[in-house]
């Protein structure tokens, strides 16, 4: 079986799988577990977005968060009933408060608006390389926490916002999931996945036959960013209420954890880093609240979690930096290194 | 009140903060010389030496030998922030290398939101500390902590600039910051000079959180993520590895800084920080190196 | 030489590979203590490798380099500097935002003896009297040639008793260059042993006592100066070296 024909049958699986999940998980699982599902799938969205750039075009964005953010407040001030807009956002500008947008069409709407922010943050920050492009993706990522907070006609400002109509369902989910994985790998195992590697592994090269470098990094940007602004919407609809605190630096991180600790060349590892984490996070939750074993009680320790996480960060970057996955992806009967990692590597010997 | 006295005391404000931003700066800028890694646990580090004081005083010792005390602390928190976490990595990509400081911030914020909580306490402030002076008829007032702040700041950099300039181990941190591997080959101890690096960088950001602390009159496990941050623009501002760099962008973003809220309308002045990085940006895509070092390039 | 002088550094069977790249494959050399040994050969043959490895910069992957009948490969590169071996590297590699003082200040850095220093450093004013004039200057600001001859004061400072020298006339001026060879000829007449990289082949053969030419990361030929001079064979290695 060759190669494409090996992706396109495992994301056809995942997508029956995903469909079966989705209509059929509610049916059989209790909602803790179906809760759980949902969760992960969302944050497999955001990681799979954010391994674009970050994994596949080695341009790593600590700002990827800022478009989630966008996408949320975005996607939550179109999609608030009418009639709570004006008690809950009574300096909107008029227009906005004439309409709200159903579900589908505000989180469109949300996507778009993000990918055109990441043309105008991407066209500059993507000419910087290396470790500055991750510092001034974050400084970009702090602008927007504080425009967030700060516009409070748009946002409430640092208080919650909230009214946000609770419409992200598990099928939802694993549909926009399965837009996202199809987009994806067709776009990763394509030429123009081919120019992205390329990118990654030495610019120089790149350019020298004839890739465009600034484009290649844009178009993966934004195109992450797209997604991202989905996922926000997704987590906006999820969450109902937020805050500009609900997407910094805590979100940064976990979903950063997810993509080094699953691999950041591949797609499957993203989403088995998002498996792994979710449920590790899950568990330590549970335990971050207390419990008892026999007549031995385990106190409350919140923020556990958090410090567990970062631990396991700090020791896949020691000792496997290069995640669960690396460059692989997991297909039917084998790992295999994808083709163009392969190809590169031999280049360099 | 004058306009004049207005921009005395403004000037004063600004001193007072680009004091505090050069403070931590310049710890960031000698850890980035010498290992070419971002210390975002750097922050943490002012937190411990501002826990550390007021935690001792809270228990009866005497302000100055807690202050000295949460200076050692704080020296001794990056020592081993950079044994158990960034030496094992010392080789790895620039960008795993941020990752993981960026990581060694989230487990030692939440470690003391697990043994602190998050809610700030006071910070103990000796009476003498808390006086404030007025000039022109209380046009321009500053307090004892400003003027300790300015003093402070102005003895320790000048130690600072002794170090650098007069010893061995100073000069070897400048050499191994410039060329890592003509360090090694003049016989330079690069693994103690990274120690000696962490252990000074550190010191300062302990003596720059508990003066931070003292200002704002409270200590939260989170404080140090703020001016981190601004220190590191600050450094960028000046030209990052560069410790003169760290110095005069310290006090050039003190002055952005009081300059935004003094002077515009406070709908600009809301997006004082939305300002400062945008500035970051800036010189990240116009003038990478700083003001200090304009021909580093490190676009495409 | 009638009597031969003991053995100094000995190289044997280095190897060094940089990820699949095989830099030297098994490259055996003596020095003697007094002598100057010239390493010489194309572009890419190894001679930089040779000399970082010897100066602990680059781990070997096989073989042995043994300094004073002490095996010295792997160990710390300032360990090395303290046994006796510094090294003007390649490029001169000076510390440009420090003074000329402070980067003679530095190479000595390895040493307590201060008196010894202070000699040291008159000695270094008597074979490059410019640097006198420019001790308060910064190193990055001085002229190529001044820089060169900055680079060899500093690997010198640290008192060595072999001294590697990578390329001393890469981008120097053919005046300096001579002035520059004199004063290695000076310090040879005073019994300091070298190992010389130099593109220029009919400078370091005239210093030299012995050299070896390199070739793709092996030695391809060795012998006194003077035969190699005349040898059809040094041509041939760096052509075969070229192609
Ligand atoms: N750090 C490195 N990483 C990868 N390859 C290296 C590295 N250093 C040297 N090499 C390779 O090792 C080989 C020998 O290089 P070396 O610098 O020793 O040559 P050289 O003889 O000094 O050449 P030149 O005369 O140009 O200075 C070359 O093929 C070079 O590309
Ligand atoms: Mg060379």
């Amino acid at each position: 079986m060759s190669r494409e024909a090996r992706i396109t049958l495992l994301v056809l699986v995942a997508v029956v799988a995903g469909a079966v999940v989705a209509f059929g998980a509610p049916h059989v699982l209790s909602d803790y577990f179906v809760r759980i599902i949902l969760l992960i799938a969302l944050n497999a969205i955001l990681v799979l977005a954010l391994s674009l750039s970050n994994g596949f075009t080695g341009v790593f964005s600590l700002g990827h968060v800022g478009f989630i953010g966008a996408g949320a407040y975005i996607s939550g001030i179109l999609s608030i009933p009418v009639q709570q807009k004006m008690a809950l956002l009574p300096h909107l500008p008029g227009f906005l408060h004439a309409f709200s947008l159903p579900f589908l069409p505000a989180t469109l709407v949300a996507g778009v608006l993000t990918a055109l922010l990441a043309v105008v943050v991407g066209y500059p920050l993507m000419r910087l390389s290396g470790y500055f492009v991750s510092v001034a993706t974050m400084g970009f990522l702090i602008i927007v926490n504080v425009v967030l907070i700060n516009a409070s006609d748009f946002t409430r400002g640092a208080r919650t916002f909230t009214g946000v109509p609770l419409e992200t369902t598990l099928p939802w989910v694993m549909g926009w999931l399965a837009i996202t994985v199809f987009v994806l790998a067709r776009l990763v195992y394509s030429p123009f996945g081919r120019a992205m590697k390329a990118v990654r592994d030495d610019t120089i090269a790149a350019s020298a036959v004839g890739i465009g470098v600034l484009r290649t990094r844009l178009i993966a940007f934004v195109i992450g960013a797209f997604f991202s602004g989905v996922g926000g919407s997704l987590y906006a609809h999820y969450l109902g209420s937020f805050s500009p605190n609900t997407f910094y630096f805590a979100l940064t991180m976990s979903l950063i954890t997810m993509l080094v600790l699953g691999g950041m060349g591949s797609l499957t590892g993203a989403v088995v880093g998002v498996i792994c984490v979710s449920l590790l996070s899950e568990v330590l939750r549970s335990v971050e609240r207390g419990f008892t074993i026999g007549d031995f009680a385990v106190p409350a320790l919140f923020g556990a979690s958090q410090i567990v996480l970062g631990f396991i960060f700090i020791l896949v970057m020691i000792f496997r930096p290069k995640g669960i996955m690396g460059d692989r992806e997991l297909t039917f009967g084998s790992t295999q290194r994808s083709a163009t990692v392969n190809q590169t590597e031999e280049r360099k010997r | 009140m004058t306009q004049l006295d207005y921009i005395l005391q403004q000037i004063v404000n600004a001193v007072s903060l680009g004091s505090l931003y050069a403070l931590v700066a310049v710890g960031l800028s000698i850890v980035f010389g010498v290992l070419k890694l971002t210390n975002f646990a750097h922050g943490d580090v002012m937190m411990v030496g501002a826990f550390g004081v007021a935690l001792l005083v809270g228990i009866g010792v005497p302000f100055p030998v807690a202050v000295i005390c949460g200076i050692a602390a704080a020296a001794v928190a990056g020592f081993l922030i950079e044994r158990i976490a960034y030496r094992p990595i010392r080789d790895a990509p620039d960008v795993a290398r941020l990752l993981t400081s960026l990581a060694v911030t989230y487990i030692i914020e939440n470690v003391g939101i697990l043994v602190f909580t998050s809610s700030p306490r006071n910070f103990p402030l000796p009476d003498i500390l808390n006086t404030s002076w007025e000039m022109s008829n209380g046009a321009i007032t500053f307090t004892s902590i400003n003027l300790l702040t300015i003093a402070l700041t102005f003895v320790s950099l000048l130690l600072l600039g002794w170090f650098i300039t007069r010893t061995t181990t100073g000069l070897g941190m400048r050499a191994a910051a410039e060329d890592m591997s003509a360090a090694h080959l003049v016989g330079l101890n690069v693994n103690r000079l990274i120690i000696v690096a962490f252990i000074v960088a550190s010191a300062y950001a302990g003596l720059a959180g508990i003066l931070w602390a003292a200002q704002a009159g409270v200590v939260q496990p989170q404080m140090g993520f703020t001016p981190l941050l601004k220190a590191f623009v600050a450094a960028i501002i000046g030209g990052f590895g560069s410790i003169a760099g760290a110095l005069v962008g310290g006090y050039i973003l003190g002055a952005l800084e009081i300059f935004i809220v003094a002077f515009l309308p406070s709908s600009v002045s809301s997006y004082r920080d939305a300002i400062v990085f945008a500035v970051l940006i800036a010189f990240l895509l116009v003038r990478p190196g700083g003001l200090l070092q304009p021909n580093r390039e490190i676009k495409l | 030489m009638a009597t031969p002088s003991p053995v100094l550094l000995s190289v044997e069977n280095l190897e060094v590979n940089f990820g699949a790249v095989r830099a030297l494959k098994g490259i055996s050399l003596d020095v003697h203590a007094g002598e100057v040994v010239a390493l010489v050969g194309a572009n890419g043959a190894g001679k930089s490798t040779t000399l970082r490895t010897i100066s602990g910069l680059s781990r070997p992957r096989g073989g042995r380099i043994i300094f004073d009948g002490k095996p010295i490969g792997g160990v710390a590169p300032s360990r090395i500097v303290s046994l006796g071996i510094a090294q003007s590297p390649e490029g001169r590699r000076l510390f440009g935002g420090l003074t000329v003082a402070d980067n003679l200040r530095l190479g000595a850095c390895t040493r307590t003896d201060k008196d010894a220093i202070l000699r040291d450093s008159e000695r270094m004013f008597m074979l490059f009297p410019i640097l006198k004039q420019r001790l308060k200057q910064l190193a990055g600001t001085l002229s190529g040639g001044e820089q060169q001859q900055l680079a060899l004061a500093r690997a010198l400072m640290a008192a060595p008793r072999l001294l590697l020298l990578d390329e001393p006339s890469l981008g120097v001026a053919p005046l300096l260059v001579r002035h520059i060879f004199s004063a290695l000829a000076e310090l040879k007449r005073q019994g300091m042993t070298m190992l010389l990289v130099e593109q220029n082949i009919t400078l370091a053969l005239d210093l030299a006592d012995r050299a070896y030419v390199l070739r793709t990361g092996q030695v391809a030929l060795s012998g006194r100066s003077a035969e190699l001079r005349d040898s059809e064979r040094v041509a041939q290695a760096y052509l075969g070296a070229a192609t």
